[in-house]
């Protein structure tokens, strides 16, 4: 059993990229726990941050298929640089007299966030690591839980470095790629 | 400027890529480009089914070393292309597939005919396009050539719309360089990993070469050669690696795996130091993986860094074009000769000498290795062999020399029957002046023989050996070793062979008596036309050696001695 790998993978912003980065993970096998994309700084890239259950070794694996990717122009394995990793959360828990306290006490720890109210029930928004979006679920857990969704994991690293700018020359960093 | 419509576009720019073939199949969504075609120099090769375009331009591409060309039409045009599609791609064969597609405003639809091809082939492709607008025909064609051929070479598909086809604009072919963001093909080894590689190259007391398609893709066949001489390093290939090395070189040890030598196995399994180049560790060459060559360090060179400790842990990896990187450590490894070894090789090749089925009374038996070893002997080493899939084709590997790159065309990754008979239409073509000779199987050679009708209308001079026993003989070979020989679905009937030659007015003959096996080749060698031999052989012939699927690499069935 491998461990979390978290992936932060720079795309050409064209159509069926998505589709390939999903087809290559499917075939190869990879196992994908959270996946999100969006645009970046540049209106011609996107961004994903891909996180994978897998062996340092076949981390390397799925990096280098990755850029066996035509529209694939960066790879970074943050898993064990200094990055700032962001999941969000919207859940919706149950309310009850009696409950209510408990949850507001929960959500201030966790300075989570109320972000709609209804007689029986609430919407709380909690942003963090996934351990700290982790924690919070389970003390909500008992008290009722009626609807969760996660974002999946966003990751920047920290520092004055950026994946977009360094890829453009293909030298800064950028791993050789001869697919 | 004058406007072009997208069907001309297409033609120019294949004219600009040097294409002089196109093999291929009309139909509604690929018609506009058809009725431009006569106004172009470029020679179409009509087949008999998509699948047979596809192996047609693989074929032609790895006879040639050129990029390939296979055009269809969109739905079942496209789909029949897969099979052809997916062989050329792991065996990195570089083709660009050129489909028509509905209309940009019917796609999505579920239109006649309309599939999703990019979707499709998108695992099978080392990339595709769909193209939506005639504006950007002419600059993907020109990416998709560059991409095919460059790096480590693969399928590229180009999806074209109806009206992409029918559109017009003005056409400015790109010139120079392809710039991809994303897509960077050189090489790059780090001095350090070299210098380790050396250090264990030095160090080493049984080296052992294993030499994969890699070599003939970079052509690196004079470099290995040299490596090999200069260090006393034994060489064994995979069988795409065939003809990579001369096949009489002392230093040769023949093909390695499943069906390879005795003494090539024996060798991996006992070598210290293993040189894996341009070749993958594919499960039919290495057997069970936790027993393979315990006792060897491995140096890998690839040019593909994803097939570096991808199967095998290495204990150096060199992601680099092979010609390159043999060509900087040539001068700096010390000049060797391994005695011992070689020696220690040689007794296991004279004990395999001796099981041989050529050294057996064959007086009234005919068979398959006897066919395959009197071609080569006939035709002097110098045709190029195109098998199909089977027992045939580790025959073709294993009785025929191959010296030269480019003189064994199968497929390897994919095992796809029906493959010989269009590859070696293909090969044919790419190759007019050189003998062809497509080794076949009768099961294999039914699955694409109306193909027989392309190499009539092209009139293509190529040769065909049918090894027919009456059986799918690879596969009753497994059940007679593993399934108690239940011969489930494996004995097939043919058609009289000749006779459908005949029909298609191809000369043909029939060969049942090992007396007759020279005289009949030297009559179809002679005859200025396609010919095809059918050899009626034991029936029951099994495929020497055999490491069983999974079994350790030197725990390998043998043929008793004679
Ligand atoms: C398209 C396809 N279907 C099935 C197989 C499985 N298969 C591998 S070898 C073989 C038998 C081939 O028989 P034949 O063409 O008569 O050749 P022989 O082995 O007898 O030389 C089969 C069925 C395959 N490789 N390809």
């Amino acid at each position: 059993m491998g461990k979390s790998r978290v992936l932060v993978v720079l795309v050409e912003n064209k159509p069926g990229v998505l589709n390939r980065v999903a087809s290559l993970f499917r075939r190869r096998g990879y196992n994908i726990e959270s996946l999100t994309v969006g645009h970046t700084e540049t209106t011609e890239l996107s961004r994903m941050t891909i996180v994978v259950n897998v062996a340092k070794t076949s981390a390397d694996q799925v990096e280098q298929n990755l850029y066996k990717l035509v529209n694939v122009l960066k790879v970074d394995d943050v898993t064990e640089n200094a990055a700032v990793t962001r999941d969000l959360a919207l859940v919706k828990v149950q309310v009850a007299p009696e409950t209510r306290s408990d949850i507001m006490q929960i959500v201030n720890i966790f300075r989570a966030k109320v972000v709609d109210i209804a007689p029986d029930s609430m919407i709380v928004e909690v942003t963090g690591s996934e351990a700290k979006v982790d924690s919070m679920v389970e003390l909500l857990r008992p008290i009722g839980i009626l609807e969760l969704v996660r974002t999946g994991l966003v990751a920047m690293e920290r520092g004055v470095g950026s994946l977009g700018r360094v890829n453009q020359s293909g030298n800064n960093g950028h791993r050789s790629v001869p697919v | 400027m004058t406007k072009l419509t997208g069907a001309q576009i297409i033609w120019e720019s294949l004219l600009r890529e040097g294409v002089q073939v196109v093999f291929g199949y009309p139909g509604g969504a690929i018609i506009s480009t058809y009725d431009a075609l006569p106004d172009y120099p470029i020679r179409h090769i009509l087949t008999r089914h998509e699948q047979g375009a596809a192996h047609a331009a693989d074929g032609y591409a790895r006879a040639s070393g050129k990029v390939g060309v296979a055009m269809a039409t969109s739905g079942p045009g496209s789909t029949n292309l897969t099979t052809g599609i997916a062989t050329a791609m792991i065996d990195s064969s570089p083709v660009v597939f050129i489909t028509g597609q509905v209309s940009t405003t019917a796609i999505g639809t579920d239109a006649f005919q309309e599939t999703d091809t990019t979707g499709i082939t998108l695992p099978i492709t080392k990339h595709n396009y769909l193209v939506t607008d005639v504006k950007d025909l002419a600059h993907t064609i020109h990416e998709a050539f560059y991409i095919a051929g460059s790096g480590r070479p693969g399928p590229v598909l180009i999806d074209v719309p109806k009206d992409v086809q029918n559109g017009t604009t003005e056409f400015n072919y790109p010139v120079g360089p392809v710039q991809l963001p994303g897509y960077h093909p050189r090489n790059q080894q780090l001095a350090h990993d070299l210098q380790t590689a050396i250090e264990l190259i030095d160090g080493a007391e049984r080296p052992l070469i294993l030499a994969g398609q890699g070599v003939i893709k970079s052509g690196a066949g004079a470099e290995l050669l040299a490596f090999a001489e200069r260090t006393g390093t034994p060489v064994t290939v995979t069988m795409l690696g065939m003809g990579g090395f001369p096949a009489q070189h002392p230093l040769f040890l023949g093909m390695m795996g499943m069906h390879g030598e005795a003494c090539a196995n024996q060798a991996i399994q006992q070598a210290d130091l293993l040189l894996a180049f341009g070749m993958r560790f594919d499960d039919r060459v290495t057997g069970d993986i936790d027993t393979y060559a315990l006792g060897a360090k491995k140096v890998h060179i690839d040019l593909d860094p994803a097939e570096l400790n991808k199967v095998i842990p290495v204990d150096v990896a060199i992601a680099g074009d092979l010609k390159s990187v043999l060509g900087q450590i040539i001068p700096r490894v010390a000049p060797r000769e391994h005695k011992p070894w070689l020696a220690q090789i040689d007794a296991i090749r004279q004990d395999s000498k001796e099981r041989d089925i050529l050294t057996h009374d064959l007086k009234n038996v005919l068979v398959g290795q006897y066919v395959v070893r009197k071609l080569w002997e006939v035709t002097g080493g110098e045709a190029v062999v195109v098998t199909d899939v089977g027992q045939h084709q580790m025959w073709a590997v294993q009785y025929y020399k191959y010296n030269k790159p480019h003189s064994l065309i199968s497929s390897g990754g994919m095992g796809t029957m029906g493959f010989g008979l269009p590859a070696g239409v293909g090969t044919k073509v790419a190759r007019p002046e050189d003998e062809v000779w497509v080794i076949a199987g009768d099961g294999g050679f039914q699955m694409t023989m109306p193909e027989l009708g392309t190499v009539a209308q092209e009139r293509l001079n190529l040769k065909i050996a049918i090894i027919n026993n009456g059986y799918l003989g690879m596969v009753r070979q497994w059940q007679e070793m593993f399934y108690d020989r239940r011969y489930s679905a494996t004995p097939i009937l043919s058609p009289d062979f000749t006779k459908i030659a005949e029909a298609y007015g191809i000369k043909a003959f029939v060969v049942k008596n090992p007396e007759d096996v020279v005289p009949t080749i030297e009559a179809a060698r002679q005859h200025e036309g396609p010919v095809l031999i059918d050899f009626r052989v034991e029936k029951e012939e099994n495929v020497f050696p055999m490491v069983p699927a999974g079994a350790k690499l030197d725990e390998m069935l043998r043929r008793e001695k004679a």
